[in-house]
């Protein structure tokens, strides 16, 4: 049981992760209606911008701020060149212009900091923490929880956001109809550069967690790609469904490697999440929390 | 034919030999003139695809999303040349365009349709409580409807809503598409009574496009006829109701009895309008 309960909540909290990464997508994809595909490029870039710079001499605090400078002037730009030309145009095209954007970001940040793994320490360890270790038995990662309190601060945070501000109000707007929302004065053009910036700030997050935790290096695009289970199974569209989505998926697939993986010869870890959203499409393609299609018929 | 229309009163908004092409080949209007005089309710009337959202959409500034470009022309608003401002600056000066297809933001409520329509305007909250209590006095039954996502509400509701939203803004003059549209005859009836409302009451100047000729006439101070990208007729909206041509190529009903409208349509157009 209390190795069941270790493996759970080491899932759980890996889940989180996912979370922050998926995050990213919902943000772009709650005010745009556009699959960001760059979201995972946007995270490796933030976190290689971090470290960079902490590696140049500049403090923690200091780097961070100043990631975040970067990440507003990326979305300044990309709102500028790439998706003021495409206003009304097809989504599909919005999402082939993500994919360039992707191999684009990517090539900058390795282009600026070179492609060598840097480490970041963050001043938390991974190590297990000894309080839960003594009177449960439980072996959890300090690290871990952090993690997951920051993850919560975050998503109260942007709920809030979204559901009780004028701009979060006009962020939906946008994404259920951007002709009615340009009608009524609402100006795409700000609201898009808001939108890529708080996504940037979320792939920074995201980015400094993960970096810290695996180092900062290229893979960390590929996280990027176990946050897709995550949105099916959450839906696309909400905020807490990628907390739930992550948690799942978290956990499922630790479950399964310790469980299932014997049988099977191990490595589940790596497909169990697609084909657990593979399932989720066919039962429910809107995910767990994401808005209804609504059709009037 | 009534040059009254854009001389007595004068003009918040004139719209002066408009051409438009969508995608650069697709004419669609063929320099379009017209005023819509402070305080009153201008109709813009005709068939399908003869140019009227167009027009609005040339007024407002939204055509450019659809590729359409104003080539020829100039729209001025209270004097002021408007036709390079983006909606934005537009709403700001007070005109707000209610889309044709009513365009509610189906995942939010009624409330946040509505609380949105504010997002040009600074204001406080009490002041924001205030203008929304204002349009729940018009909209009764939006209130009711409040907490329910538009999406899910009915068509007359949605088209509430859609004017409520632009309420919000508090504009001056609206360009109000196709009200009618999939609306039951007693609903379109009940949105025409709060334009007129609002029109008295808060003193905005409206400019509606119409297929609903009867309804919009009858509410209308004057009206303008749209064939083919060019305006064929004008004038006060109790003389169009009564002109010979228009009841019968519009109203479907002509002093000598009912014709059949194949026989004489085409021929007196013709000859009317085109030669």
């Amino acid at each position: 049981m209390q190795f069941f309960l270790e493996v759970l909540l080491g899932g759980l909290l890996t889940g989180i992760m996912y979370s922050m990464v998926a995050l990213g997508f919902v943000l772009i994809y709650k005010a745009s209606g556009v699959f960001n595909f760059a979201q995972g490029a946007m995270v490796f870039f933030a976190a290689l911008t971090a470290v960079g710079l902490h590696d140049l001499g500049l403090s923690l605090w200091l780097a961070i701020p100043l990631t975040m400078l970067v990440m507003i002037v990326l979305a300044m730009a990309i709102e500028k060149i790439v998706l003021r030309p495409l206003v009304n145009q097809p989504e599909i095209t919005l999402f082939m212009v993500t994919i360039g954007l992707t191999f684009f970001i990517e090539g900058l940040a390795q282009a600026i900091w070179g492609a060598s793994v840097r480490k970041l320490e963050m001043g938390i360890d991974d190590v297990p923490l000894e309080y839960l270790l003594d009177t449960l038995g439980i072996a959890i990662s300090q690290f871990d929880l952090v993690a997951a309190g920051i993850a919560f601060v975050l998503v109260a945070g942007l709920a809030m956001f979204f559901s009780k501000t004028k701009v979060g109000r006009a962020l939906r707007a946008v994404a259920d109809d951007h002709q009615a929302a340009l009608s009524i004065g609402i100006p795409l053009q700000q609201i898009w550069v808001i939108v890529w910036g708080v996504a940037g700030f979320v792939a920074l997050v995201a980015g400094l967690l993960w970096g810290a935790r695996n180092g900062v290096q290229f893979a960390l695009t590929f996280v990027a790609l176990k946050a897709l289970p995550v949105l099916i199974l959450g839906g696309f569209t909400s905020v807490p469904g990628a907390i739930v989505g992550g948690l799942i998926i978290g956990a499922s697939e630790k479950i399964a490697e310790v469980y299932l993986g014997p049988y099977v010869g191990g490595g589940i870890e790596g497909w169990f999440p697609y084909v657990l959203a593979l399932l989720f499409l066919l039962a429910r393609p809107e995910g767990l929390f994401g808005e209804k299609i609504i059709r009037r018929i | 034919m009534n040059p009254q229309t854009a001389t007595t009163h004068p003009a918040l908004l004139s719209v002066n030999n408009v051409e438009v092409i969508y995608d650069h080949v697709i004419l669609v209007l063929k320099g379009v003139s017209l005023g819509v005089p402070e305080g009153k309710i201008v109709a813009l009337l005709g068939a399908n695809g003869a140019g009227k959202s167009t027009t609005l959409k040339s007024v407002s500034t939204l055509l450019r999303g659809e590729r359409g470009d104003v080539t020829k022309g100039s729209v001025e608003f209270r004097g002021e040349r408007i036709d390079h401002l983006s909606p934005n600056d537009l709403v700001k000066r007070g005109m707000v365009q209610v889309m044709e297809g009513r365009h509610c933001f189906g995942h939010l409520t009624v409330e946040e349709n509505l609380l949105t329509g504010a997002y040009t305007r600074k204001l406080s909250r009490a002041e924001l409580r205030q203008t929304l209590e204002k349009v729940y006095d018009y909209f009764p039954r939006l209130k009711q409807r409040r907490t329910s996502q538009s999406g899910y509400t009915s068509g007359g509701e949605q088209q509430m809503t859609a004017i409520g939203r632009a309420l919000m803004a508090k504009p001056t003059m609206i360009l109000l598409d196709e009200p009618s549209m999939g609306l039951a005859p007693q609903i379109v009836e009940e949105i025409f009574e709060i334009v007129r409302d609002l029109n008295k009451r808060e003193q905005v100047s409206f400019l509606l496009a119409e297929q609903n000729t009867t309804v919009a006439l009858r509410y209308a101070d004057f009206g303008y006829i749209l064939e083919n990208g060019r305006v064929v007729m004008e004038g006060d909206a109790k003389e169009l109701a009564s002109n010979e041509d228009v009841k019968e190529f519009y109203l479907g009903i002509s002093s000598g009895g009912r014709k059949s409208f194949r026989d004489v349509k085409h021929y007196r157009r013709r000859k009317r309008w085109l030669a």
